[in-house]
């Protein structure tokens, strides 16, 4: 037996910086390093001196200053005494609101479209190949705008409202389509009119609850409850009980022609509505893409199976194809609802005042501070963009651990 | 019962009957129908509804097209010839052609030069699309279509686009000499070798050398621009896609960090902040003085941004290769820079290709952005010099309908290509 | 196509970099050419026309100045430029100078850091509304819906003077006068508001002009004017005295029809100073003695502009109301040549 010895040390050389994997890794991220320090002393550098030359400098401080200008759609206080800073807030607001409406609406149009393209019916699976290719291979920005234009163009102006001889009507003198956008009746919640709406809040989570426990009460005896009419029960009569007996304390504020426009009421900005449905309509053909691709990647074995124990199509649908499918359908539908967040930010072409338009456009035009702004305003949609992944992230090792 | 029965017995067939036609509601097309269209009621109502759809689309439709007017100078005459029918005003189109394609300001008599390199692009691009049909020497000829395609559509002198290749040339020489002793020597070589040819060549004076009239880049607007973004930035960001790919599988903890970074950034802000870091911001970090093109801070923003995609792909395609692959060549013996190149990235990327091709076409659907920033693509010279001329103020359908079409050709052949490419390689049996 | 475009780029920025610091002027003769913003359409102030040639009011001041420094009123890159990138496009020096009907404000001057040299057209914001409305006066538009473009002094004014008279609207904020006018036309807002010039020259543009009408009431103070970067006096001192250059040549009669009969000559020796005859004015601001005369002859001096333009004869028909020269009650007044 010989004993092992060291190796024999080898003195260090410069060339191993380069050739001996132990150290090569090192080299190269202090390159990387050195690069990266140089490119942004570059930067800063250039900016610096730019700047200088200028006669200009980094501040804030516009953010606390008075913005001046009125923004059309506040979903908080605002007025044109408010600061920048408030103005960037309700841009946000606004931002959030469409990404939100169209996030929903995308998802009923896709998963309803990808549903019906592997639909049996012949001309109705042309017709939704038809509408997820036109929508997805054009321009959102193209789509934007003829939506936009459409309903600036076909919807009537409140002015052919009046008159003995109007050309346009209202629904059930309620509500009115125009193209300044749309105008639906206003809840005005009286005294007592909170506890409706609390009530009606319990109710739904009763309906949940009830729901639960028709499931609970399934797998424990195999005894099924009707879920239909005491859903529609659960979710009604207590709160139109209570609508009654604390009398009737929700009216509804209706909209009324008056003067250039209709007064009172809610008004649903046609910029709004177009890019809402616009990123609906476009994001739709992508999830419906999705939906299909999640469909079709749960076995045919998984359908003739629920077959054979007797399911009828729509319960195959609901209870084996679909729980199965979201696995695959979910993690893109996330990075859809990212695209739309981020897409929302087209807003500028139809003028409606997302943070884009509001601390990205006229802030910046009127204050001049377009580094400040735009880098504000990358933060905003970077924060937005890293909660998604975020959540996108815990659903997938969730979803991970129960595969095997 | 059953003896009665017997007895009613009269008459027993001894020869087959002849055969009979199906029942109508089982043949041809009503067969069909029944099967496709009306299988049971709601599916027969939701027909209904499709086929009042599809009317009511092509009625209204249909009447704009066949009756559209084709050559008038301006829409108060398409209205005119009109007279109150239904018709769409496609005179914009003929009338506005050259500027709805090559944008306002590219030379008129220069127009033959983009339209030169876009038939080109399909001869460059086919032997890339299609590697099994066309023999592989035409790669030659993509490799040297950047330069053919950049001399043809700025125009300038031939030895801008020639030197450049130089440096390319001479940068692969230098690379495959020293890639034999060390792939990052060859590599960091290579890129030397180009420098200092370019450098070189730099100093030879250039002016009117076999020169075409040059066009400078500020005059480029239209589908071309759309197209000259696509193309470029999407084959720019093909190599940096892969290079930030593979920094972030790297292990080496620095460099895996700065592409996390950077592609977690890229993908987080929407790209047209990036337009408006390229038009309004960037100018103050270059150095003073400098002045890129608009369209060149354009193209590196947009190339920045696909890159991170194209990134996120491959690392896609990259996970997806069986660790299998990864071990057997370790166990040749092959160094990291052998096994990416010779093992890992041929498979990697061509699992990626219909990822790339997806995310070929998004960006090129994203190139309609830069109107935003006041360029003059496409979409900008509708919105902007077209709409806004007394002549056709008022045409709306007729344009928006064309830029669609326009890009709906594009994107509708490119994925149905990327498709076709996925059955291709979708060579496992299920 | 693809690398050399950078590196051709590069070597030109490296190019560019080393001239880094050197004067404006230096630069627009180095390039041959000079680089003006302008905005993305506006009849009449800017616009391409059918052929890709720019035209308009502004535009005419850009070419005299290209004329009186490189001596070729086509020696011009315009640079279209909307609202958000008018100014950074001036301070990071991608463009020369800025003729876009931009107001001269106090916090543009100082905060900015520009230089508005003069001003080409004193302008005010108005309103512009459907004669079937029946509005004849601004006080009246308590509740309206109103159309604005974005990016400029418009949206404040407007917020100011509805404050002010305690009356509501609902802005419609638009990026391009094209999209305006649409909205405008569709009926998407009751009222549209910009520059009173902006407002003629878009009402020139409607099929029915006569449908609408401009509101009397003026309710700002919108002094247009060329800018250029602040910190660059010689330069800012020849965009200056370019446009003095065209107001003094209308005020002595100097056209481009009798300029080269004047400049072999004349009388007048503010007239000969103007044209280099006399003097060496050229000489003091860096340019050739002939400068003025090339200015002038460009396009021809500040009326003839105005009238080819923007002008009664023009479909845009503006007066020249407050654009007249101080001798016929207007506010043009250009200091002596001397």
């Amino acid at each position: 037996m010989t004993t092992l010895s060291d190796p024999p040390r080898e003195s260090f050389r410069l060339s191993m910086l380069l050739n001996d994997t132990r150290y090569r890794s090192y080299t190269f991220q202090f390159i990387a390093l050195l690069c990266v320090i140089a490119l942004f002393s570059f930067l800063g550098y250039n900016l610096v001196k730019n700047l200088q030359a200028a006669g200009l400098n980094i501040s804030y401080k516009f953010l606390g200053e008075t913005s001046n200008y009125d923004i059309n759609q506040t979903l908080i206080d605002y007025s044109s005494q408010s600061t920048h800073w408030r103005a960037a807030v309700v841009g946000v607001l606004n931002t959030l609101l469409v990404a939100f409406l169209a996030c929903v609406t995308a998802t009923i149009i896709g998963v309803v479209a990808g549903v019906l393209r592997l639909s049996k019916n012949w001309l109705i699976s042309k017709l939704m190949a038809v509408y997820v290719e036109a929508f997805r291979n054009v321009p959102v920005l193209i789509w934007i705008i003829i939506i936009f234009t459409v309903m600036t163009a076909v919807l009537p102006q409140p002015r052919d409202f009046r008159g003995e001889n109007a050309t346009a009507s209202m629904w059930f003198d309620a509500v009115a389509f125009t193209n300044r956008g749309v105008y639906i009746p206003k809840p005005v919640l009286e005294s007592g009119g909170m506890a409706v709406v609390i009530v009606f809040l319990l109710s739904i989570v009763g309906v949940f609850a009830y729901r639960r426990y028709a499931t609970k009460l399934l797998y424990a005896t195999g005894k099924m409850l009707p879920t239909g009419w005491p859903t529609l029960a659960i979710l009604f009569v207590p709160a139109l009980l209570t609508y009654f007996v604390l009398g009737k304390p929700i009216s509804l504020e209706m909209p009324v022609l008056a003067g250039f426009n209709f007064k009172g009421g809610i008004n649903i900005l046609g910029s709004l509505i177009a890019l809402w449905f616009a990123l609906a309509i476009y994001t739709g053909a992508f999830i419906a893409e999705n939906v299909r691709a999640g469909i079709q990647a749960v076995s045919r074995g998984q359908t003739e199976a629920a077959a054979s124990l007797g399911l009828r199509p729509g319960r195959i649908m609901n209870l084996v194809i679909l729980p199965q499918a979201l696995r695959v359908i979910i993690p893109p539908l996330i990075s859809n609802y990212l695209n739309i967040t981020k897409n929302s930010s087209l807003a500028i072409a139809v003028g409606y005042m997302d943070i884009t338009g509001t601390l990205g456009g006229i802030t910046l035009n009127q204050t001049g501070r377009a580094i400040e702004a735009i880098l504000l305003l990358m933060a905003f949609y970077l924060a937005i963009s890293l909660a998604i992944s975020f959540i996108m992230n815990i659903y997938n090792s969730k979803m991970k651990l129960k595969e095997r | 019962m059953s003896d009665t029965h017997q007895h009613s017995i009269r008459f027993v067939r001894e020869s087959m009957l002849p055969e009979q036609e199906p029942p109508a509601t089982e043949r041809g097309v009503i067969k069909w129908m029944r099967e496709n269209m009306f299988s049971n009621i709601p599916n027969g109502i939701l027909t209904l509804i499709a086929l009042y759809a599809v009317y009511a689309i092509l009625s209204g439709l249909l009447p704009w097209l066949l009756n559209g007017i084709w050559d008038a100078p301006s829409i108060r005459a398409c209205r005119e010839i009109l007279d109150g029918q239904t018709g769409g005003c496609f005179a914009v189109l003929t009338e506005r052609w050259n500027q709805l394609l090559f944008g306002f300001k590219y030379p008129n008599h220069l127009y033959w030069r983009p339209t030169v390199a876009f038939v080109l692009l399909f001869v460059a691009i086919a032997p890339v699309l299609f590697y099994n049909t066309f023999p592989r020497q035409m790669l030659i000829f993509t490799a040297l279509y950047p330069f053919v395609a950049y001399w043809l559509i700025w125009g300038g002198s031939i030895l801008v686009p020639i030197f450049a290749l130089v440096g390319f040339g001479v940068g692969y020489i230098v690379y495959s000499k020293y890639v034999a002793q060390s792939f990052a020597m060859g590599f960091f070589g290579g890129i030397a070798g180009a420098l200092v040819t370019w450098w070189l060549t730099g100093m030879i004076p250039v002016e009117g050398v076999l020169a075409m009239e040059a066009v400078p880049s500020r005059d480029m607007g239209g589908f071309m621009l759309n197209l000259i973004l696509g193309t470029v930035c999407v084959s720019l960001s093909i190599p940096f896609g892969i290079a930030l790919a593979l920094g972030r599988q790297s292990d080496m903890p620095f460099i895996k960090w700065i592409c996390v970074v950077f592609i977690e950034f890229i993908r987080g802000v929407p790209l047209i902040t990036l337009l408006f870091v390229a038009s309004v911001v960037l100018a103050y970090f270059l150095p003073p003085g400098t002045n890129f093109d608009l369209i060149l801070r354009v193209i590196i923003m947009i190339t920045m941004f696909a890159s991170a995609y194209i990134a996120e792909v491959i690392r896609g395609g990259l996970a997806a290769l069986p660790k299998g692959q990864y071990e057997a060549a370790d166990s040749l013996g092959l160094d990291y820079a052998q096994s990416m190149r010779l093992i890992i990235l041929p498979q990697a990327l061509k699992i990626s290709i219909p990822g790339i091709v997806n995310v070929a076409v998004g960006l090129f659907k994203d190139t309609t952005l830069v109107s935003v920033i006041s360029m003059f693509d496409l979409v900008g010279m509708i919105r902007g010099p077209i709409l806004a001329s007394t002549e056709w103020n008022g045409v709306y359908w007729e344009l928006l309908g064309f830029a669609s079409f326009l890009f709906f050709i594009t994107c509708y052949g490119i994925s149905q290509y990327s498709q076709w490419l996925e059955r291709q390689l979708n060579t496992d049996h299920r | 196509m693809k690398k050399s475009v950078i590196l051709g780029a590069l070597t030109v920025a490296g190019l560019a970099a080393g001239a880094a610091g050197a004067a404006t002027l230096d630069d627009v003769k180095a390039r041959g050419k000079l680089n003006c913003g302008v905005t993305t359409g506006l009849v009449g102030f800017a616009a391409p026309d059918a052929n890709g040639e720019w035209d308009g009011f502004d535009v005419g001041v850009c070419r005299a100045v290209a004329a009186a420094v490189l001596g070729d009123p086509a020696a011009v890159e315009f640079v279209p430029t909307t609202g958000k990138t008018r100014f950074t496009a001036l301070a990071s020096g991608e463009i020369d100078m800025l003729a876009r009907n931009t107001t001269w404000t106090f916090s543009r001057d100082t905060d900015l850091k520009f230089d508005f040299v003069g001003v080409n057209y004193y302008d005010g914001q108005g309103f512009m509304v459907p004669k079937a409305l029946g509005v004849s006066s601004a006080k009246e538009l308590d509740g309206a819906t109103v159309c604005i473009q974005t990016g400029t002094t418009t949206e404040l004014n407007l917020a100011d003077f509805f404050r002010s008279n305690n009356m509501e609207y609902t802005p419609v904020p638009i990026e391009t006068n094209a999209e305006a006018q649409q909205q405008y036309l569709a009926g998407a807002c009751d009222v549209y508001t910009t520059d009173a010039s902006g407002l003629a020259a878009t009402r020139a543009a409607f099929e029915a002009p006569g449908d609408h009408v401009v509101l009397p009431e003026i309710v700002s103070k919108e002094p247009l004017g060329p800018l250029v970067r602040h910190g660059d006096n010689d330069w800012g001192d020849i965009v200056r005295w370019t446009l003095n250059a065209l107001i003094a040549a209308e005020e002595l009669g100097v056209t481009s029809a009798n300029i080269e009969e004047l400049s072999a000559g004349t009388d007048n020796p503010e007239i000969n100073r103007l044209l280099g005859t006399e003097g060496n004015l050229g000489e003091m601001i860096g340019l050739d003695a002939g400068w003025g005369k090339a200015a002038i002859a460009a396009g021809g001096n500040y009326g003839e502009l105005f009238e080819k333009n923007i002008g009664e004869n023009t479909p845009i028909a503006l007066s020249r109301g407050l654009n007249a020269q101080w001798t016929d009650g207007g506010l043009l007044y250009a200091p002596p040549f001397r």
